[in-house]
């Protein structure tokens, strides 16, 4: 089979950092934080009341009203991310070419929120009251059919779900459809809105977040000694992909190649990851293999980072455990230590991170990382940016389930 | 409630629901060709219209309803 080059030649992000890319960039370098209070609902019997939460969101001027109200947060989310990335991409395309652009956003959880609401509609009045809308605007697919509908893609359009992991999941495939010559053009990544009632119970209950809720600017902290748990953050993370020479050929502008995508499964336990890491350490490895670079060529990760102390730990084995000696000397940092754990959108927000590091060869730092853990031992960039021009840089995520897939992408030249 | 006190309370629902001003409401207009609604935001609409105005409308009967006007007559014959 002919392999073809992949260009990552648009981004798009709506973050608790803002939905301007290079400003969203600009505040991660500075070492922003963003984990606040939640204000979207009284969090007074929660355990938990913290959270990367977008506070100014205003869809009205991508989206008719008729059109925003049957879209749940997420979707939102994702089409905002998606219509901005796809203007960065500053691309037109005929009717011939939208025939091979396609559309892979997954969402974590979907619709969460507009479930509950209607459950509590059926409960409370009957099923005759249940909305109509209801299903096409919970249904975790629905973002990219959305997306499709807005710029026209006939293309394959998808959804993959796969937890924490999901927009790591979708680029990746998204890699493969170009590489392998099924489309030409790919809009992709995730879309997530769980900061609801129903999804912070949930995290909350299965312990999995962090309870600093007296010091939210301090609570996620990934790699420090001192982290107790993820803080949940919401938003959309997408690139746009192209065959590498169409991007040539119309000057695009290329913030870095896709060049590897590797995936892996612990096949262990619904939440924990397998302690030795050497599943996450296979899946790194596979997306190396595929790019046919060896690990001496890697600069630089993007990690999972969530701030939990079983994540951290174990990626930082299974790093040590595929690099070795090299392990000490990569740039690591955690995005999720400034906007917390995107869930399903995490990897799509963070392979926008990672294509414009190589670009710029500006690292931004993991904040919050005080005191070291021994079981943490690398160099996460701890609270400040460097300076550090990158060959090749990995983007992990690793969802529960044991879902783990790694993105390599490579700097442009 | 006569026809124009039922309108002006209509209004403000569909307004809403497919994002227009309230004065766009009015009872010439066809839901789907003029308002820009489709088939389901039909449905979701006569759905709050049942529950703003405490009534149902039948299902053969709000196949029937396709003009503002339409719904307000309705209303005001089976309404409470």
């Amino acid at each position: 089979m002919n392999l073809r080059r992949v260009a990552v030649t648009g981004v798009g992000v709506v973050s608790p950092l803002g939905s301007n890319k290079d400003r969203f960039f600009q505040r991660l370098l500075s070492g922003e934080n963003a984990i606040t209070k939640i204000d979207a609902f009284d969090t007074e019997a929660f355990s938990v009341k913290i959270a990367g939460e977008i506070k100014d969101f205003d869809i009205s001027p991508y989206v008719h009203p008729r059109d925003s109200q049957r879209m749940d947060r997420f979707c939102q989310f994702g089409l905002v991310a998606s219509i901005l990335c796809f203007e960065d991409a500053a691309i037109e395309l005929n009717d011939k070419e939208k025939d091979r652009f396609g559309v892979i956003i997954g969402s974590g959880i979907g619709g969460t929120d507009t479930f509950t609401k209607e459950v509590i509609v059926l409960h409370e009045k009957g099923p005759g009251r249940v909305s109509p809308i209801y299903i096409p605007k919970m249904i975790s697919n629905i973002g990219a059919a959305q997306v499709a509908i807005r710029l026209g893609a006939k293309g394959i359009s998808s959804n993959p779900v796969t937890a924490c992991a999901t927009g790591t999941n979708a680029i990746g495939e998204a890699f493969h459809r170009i590489r392998f010559g099924l489309e030409d053009f790919m809009l992709a990544g995730g879309a997530e809105a769980a900061i609801n009632p129903i999804s912070l119970a949930g995290f909350a209950n299965m312990k999995a977040l962090s309870r600093q809720n007296d010091h939210p600017e301090k609570a996620s902290r990934p790699f420090d000694l001192n982290r107790d748990g993820f803080v949940i953050g919401e938003g959309a993370g997408v690139l746009f992909l192209e065959e590498w020479e169409h991007a040539v050929s119309r000057k695009a502008r290329i913030y870095a190649e896709i060049v590897g995508y590797g995936a892996s499964t612990d096949a262990f336990h619904i939440t924990l990851p397998e302690p030795s890491g050497q599943y996450q350490a296979s899946c790194m490895r596979k997306a190396i293999e595929e790019a046919g670079i060896t690990i001496e060529e890697v600069d630089y990760i993007n990690a999972h980072g969530t701030s939990t102390p079983p994540n951290d730990a174990t990626e930082t084995k299974a790093i040590h455990l595929l690099f070795g000696e090299r392990a000490s000397t990569l740039h690591i940092h955690s995005t999720k230590s400034m906007i917390g754990h995107l869930l399903g959108a995490a990897g799509g927000v963070e392979a926008v991170v990672t294509a414009m590091t190589l670009e710029s060869g500006l690292i931004h730092p993991t904040i919050n990382l005080d005191t070291p853990d021994p079981a943490c031992d690398l160099n996460y960039t701890p609270n400040h940016m460097v300076k550090a021009d990158c060959r090749y840089g990995l983007s992990n995520s690793f969802g529960f389930g044991g879902h783990n897939f790694s993105l390599l992408m490579k700097k442009a030249v | 409630m006569d026809n124009k006190e039922i309108l002006e309370k209509a209004k403000l629902i569909i307004a809403d629901k497919l994002g227009i001003g309230e004065d766009e409401v009015q009872e010439s207009k066809h839901f789907i060709n003029d308002l820009g609604a489709d088939s389901l935001a039909l449905v979701d609409i006569i759905m709050s219209l049942e529950e703003a105005f405490g009534m149902e409308i039948p299902e053969e009967d709000s196949e029937k309803i396709q003009t503002v006007g339409q719904m307000v007559e309705y209303i005001a014959q089976h309404g409470k």
